[in-house]
């Protein structure tokens, strides 16, 4: 070996054990997208007719359940859950959709922004709910989730509103090439814009600190409540961007939540955070929520009946999540 | 005395536990006669509880022989060693908190009216069976978990640090019941770390040392002596370059304390202690277990407040409403157990830059290049081996200590607080942690060290307090301290003194009146007030696992 090569193969090494350990704590994430090409290629091959079109739709039909999973990743990963996304949803949905009838589209960025505040401030209350009565987060939550959902129906008690047309083209059609989902490029760019800064700066390790050992974070010089009430703020804000997107997909307002809440918790574990906090990240559920997604389509065009589909989502979920916590147990045990 | 060697009650030979690479238990005999109050004694870590802990069923042996009133048996479970004759009194409350003590005995299956009986004898005797366990408090309930450990009827009835938390009132009850059973045909096996509790009502002791039974002494006047003696074992340690530390770090006369504490008092555990800690030095801890130093490190910590007296910073008083106040103020604290410092699923990356990057005042993005570079330092200075970096929990116990240690490292120390941060580590990275204690006092840092294990005075610290029932006792320079005079000053005797009748009769008598003489340090001195101890054991912004710490043994 000459003295020329050992520094690029030294590099070279360097660079695998990088690639190496990146791949090894993304497994889960890489392992969801393998099994989401498989249902992809089986939905083409059941049903040849399976193309951009149908993409398009599943971008835009998973965007507010992929908003609302990274909702929920952020107060999971902080070691709390959040049971009143559903309802947060509902309510920003219906004031976007109300404060927009009739206006111009230049009001309509004012009224997005709005709202994005208004998501802030609701998450901010069940944060500080949290932290300051000591009442467990799951009782928080979901007690707010009927003052939410209650304050929805008093804006607006029933479905209806407009959206702007630019909010609308924002959730629906392709991007440049047709098999590019717009729903999907926005989702992407939301979660770079707002998460990635978030899980690099001091308040996202600070979030992972809490939830992984919220004694050590304390000793370690975490404030721990602060940083607790931040992330529910976090989850606010994006169950008010999945409440916007929910307007901007159907161009109305709902004031009746969705099955938005338990289907977020469903795809954070699915997605591979842990619910005891620490763990995972925000990449995982959005992956998980097209995995279900797609899961349902294979069923449809199976012509299995749609009760059923529902048990077999409940059935793989458990399924997964076993024969993960097996391999990871084996795994420990070496 | 002589007619009953025969027969003995219960007998284990060669018991034995491991803990993955950790040894707990060598090879551990105990032999107990019918009629005896039998004391188990060892120093920290000897292997006392575990050996307790396997007698009553609550954890496995991995080998060794036990044998009740000479038929053998391996009890899989409390219960079962319950029926096989055999208690025990864990220093830990053992009664559901929820529960009121009366569904708390029917839990256990505890008639009620020998329960009655010995909680009058206790002097607990007006105590409302409807109450809360939790209501109830700490000291009361530690004599609720003996009566009806006692009402049980055991054959061996085992007490772990019986007297620990108790007011001298109810401790001279406790002795009284306990000697009462001298000369029947029960037994009862007596843990304490107060000698004179067991010169007073123990027959013989077993001294276990490093997991395995160094002697049975027959507990006589004098027999501390040989007792401390064969809890140390040969003291042929190398002990090296004391002379030359000594004197690299004898500090100026005008030096001011990085660190000085005045009469500060916490609960009924934390007493009154003042001592001063200068850059430069390591300064020794050295207690037994439930002496206050848990409090006491807790509050330098920021982790809890002080009832009373006062904390100086460069001389300046400071009060710490959290730990980022008490690292701002340059204090960091390195705690035993890792579980707690530690964010175990997290890389050790994230884990070195936590408190300093929480310590930035900003909330911008995290400078990664600038913090791998200190991550990469820390990790180089303390020879971590990083390679299953991703989870902490991968890494070896050592390894996972060094990390906790690392991330001080990293941000700068002015003053470290380390609490026994060798507890249950391998002799090398023992050594590397010493060399990078030593080599951070003689950069001007100021480490203040508590230890269980008190060779490691000599070893590393420039001199050590020494700390009983919430006071300071002594005060050690490094030269002096060897372990002989440490155990002495740990235990409160008097240096060369064997402990005086007088003393021990007092204990016994225990009246408020009788202790004006020994100036609070006695051993009825934990709690002063007489009354039961009414702590709560929650404390308002308490760390869950602050408080009583169990006995730091494997």
């Amino acid at each position: 070996m000459t003295a020329a090569t050992a520094p690029v193969d030294a590099r070279l090494a360097r660079a695998t054990v990088i690639l190496g350990s990146a791949v090894r704590r993304n497994i889960w994430t890489i392992a969801l997208l393998a099994l989401l090409v498989v249902l992809l290629l089986s939905a083409k091959v059941i049903q040849p007719r399976y193309g951009f079109i149908a993409i398009q739709g599943l971008g835009t039909s998973v965007l507010p359940l992929g908003l609302a999973a990274v909702a929920q990743a952020i107060v999971v990963i902080g070691g709390g859950i959040d049971l009143s996304i559903g309802s947060m949803m509902a309510l920003t949905s219906v004031v976007a959709a109300t404060a927009m009838t009739g206006q111009n589209e230049e009001t309509g960025v004012v009224v997005v922004l709005g709202v994005l505040l208004l998501g802030l401030v609701l998450g901010g209350i069940n944060g500080a709910l949290v932290v300051t009565t000591r009442v467990p987060d799951i009782v928080v939550t979901l007690a707010m989730s009927f003052v939410w959902a209650g304050f929805a129906l008093l804006v607006r008690a029933a479905p209806g509103g407009e959206a702007a047309q630019w909010l609308k083209d924002l959730a629906v059609g392709p991007l440049g090439n047709q098999w590019v989902p717009k729903a999907a490029v926005v989702m992407l760019l939301i979660v770079a814009i707002v998460w990635i800064p978030v899980a690099r700066s001091k308040l996202g390790l600070s979030i992972y600190a809490i939830g992984s050992n919220s004694l050590a974070a304390f000793r370690s010089g975490v404030p721990v409540g602060r940083t607790r009430f931040l992330a529910y703020a976090l989850t606010g804000l994006f169950a008010a961007l999945a409440g916007l997107s929910l307007t901007a997909s159907t161009g109305i307002g709902t004031p009746v939540p969705g099955p938005y809440t338990l289907e977020s918790v469903a795809a954070v574990v699915l997605g591979g955070v842990s619910l005891a906090g620490g763990r995972g990240g925000v990449f995982g559920p959005i992956v998980a929520v097209v995995v279900l997604q797609m899961i349902r389509t294979d069923m449809t065009f199976l012509n299995i009946d749609s009760n059923l589909a529902i048990v077999a989502q409940g059935v793989i979920l458990i399924g997964v999540l076993m024969s993960a916590s097996l391999l990871e147990f084996r795994r420990t045990r070496r | 005395m002589t007619l009953i060697t025969t027969d003995l009650l219960l007998e284990a030979t060669g018991v034995s536990k491991t803990y993955g690479a950790v040894v707990a238990l060598k090879s551990a005999s105990l032999a107990v006669r019918p009629g005896e109050v039998h004391a188990l004694l060892g120093a920290n870590g000897a292997g006392k509880s575990t050996l307790v802990k396997i007698l009553t069923g609550a954890v496995r042996p991995d080998g060794g022989r036990i044998a009740v009133r000479g038929r053998e048996r391996t009890a899989h479970s409390p219960a079962e060693a319950r029926r096989g004759g055999l208690v025990s009194v864990y220093q830990e409350p053992a009664l559901i908190p929820d529960l009121d003590i009366r569904s708390n005995l029917r839990l256990t299956e505890t008639p009620v009216e020998p329960f009655r009986h010995w909680l009058h004898e206790l002097g607990l005797g007006d105590l409302d069976l409807s109450s809360m366990a939790r209501r109830v408090p700490l000291a009361s309930l530690r004599i609720i978990d003996l009566a009806r450990a006692l009402a049980i009827e055991p054959d061996v009835l085992m007490l772990d640090e019986m007297t620990a938390a108790l007011p001298a009132n109810l401790t001279e009850r406790v002795l009284e019941v306990v000697a009462s059973h001298r000369g029947g045909n029960r037994s009862i096996v007596f843990i304490s770390h107060r000698l004179i509790e067991i010169g007073a009502v123990c027959d013989r002791a077993t001294v276990l040392r490093e997991g395995e039974t160094v002697g049975i002494v027959d507990v006589t006047q004098g027999s501390e002596e040989r007792i401390v003696e064969l809890m140390l074992g040969e003291i042929v340690e190398h002990l090296p370059a004391v002379a030359k530390r000594t004197a690299a770090s004898a500090r100026t006369a005008d030096a001011r304390p990085r660190l000085a504490t005045r009469h500060v008092s916490a609960g009924t555990k934390l007493q009154d202690v003042s001592f001063e800690l200068y850059p430069g030095e390591v300064l020794g801890v050295v207690a037994l277990e439930g002496q206050g130093q848990d409090e006491l490190f807790d509050i330098l910590a920021g982790s809890d407040r002080p009832d009373g007296g006062e904390l100086l910073v460069d001389g300046r008083s400071v009060s710490f409403r959290h730990p980022a106040d008490a690292i701002r103020a340059g204090l960091v604290y390195v705690a035993a157990d890792r579980a707690e410092a530690l964010l175990m699923q997290r890389s050790v990356r994230e884990n070195i830059a936590l408190p300093f990057t929480t310590r930035l005042a900003r909330w911008g993005l995290i400078d990664l290049g600038g913090e791998r570079e200190r991550v990469d330092g820390a990790v180089a200075r303390l020879q971590i081996d990083a390679r299953a970096g991703n989870e902490v929990r991968r890494l070896s116990g050592g390894n996972q200590q060094k990390v906790t240690i690392a991330r001080w490292v990293a941000g700068g120390v002015r003053t470290m607080l380390c609490f026994d941060p060798t507890r249950g580590i391998d002799i090398r990275t023992k050594n590397q942690i010493y060399v990078l204690l030593r080599d951070l006092a003689e950069a001007g840092a100021a480490v203040l060290l508590y230890t269980s294990e008190l060779r490691e005075v000599q070893l590393v610290c420039d001199r050590a307090i020494v700390i009983f029932g919430g006071r300071v006792v002594a005060e050690i320079e490094a030269a002096a301290a060897d372990e002989t005079a440490l155990l002495r000053a740990a235990y409160n005797l008097k240096s060369d003194a064997v402990i005086p009748e007088m003393v021990v009769s007092e204990a016994l008598a225990g009246g408020d009146g009788e202790r004006r003489s020994d100036d609070g340090n006695g051993p009825a001195a934990v709690a002063t007030d007489g009354e039961p101890a009414a702590d709560a054991p929650a404390h308002p912004g308490r760390s869950p696992a602050g408080g009583a710490t169990p006995e730091g043994e494997r």
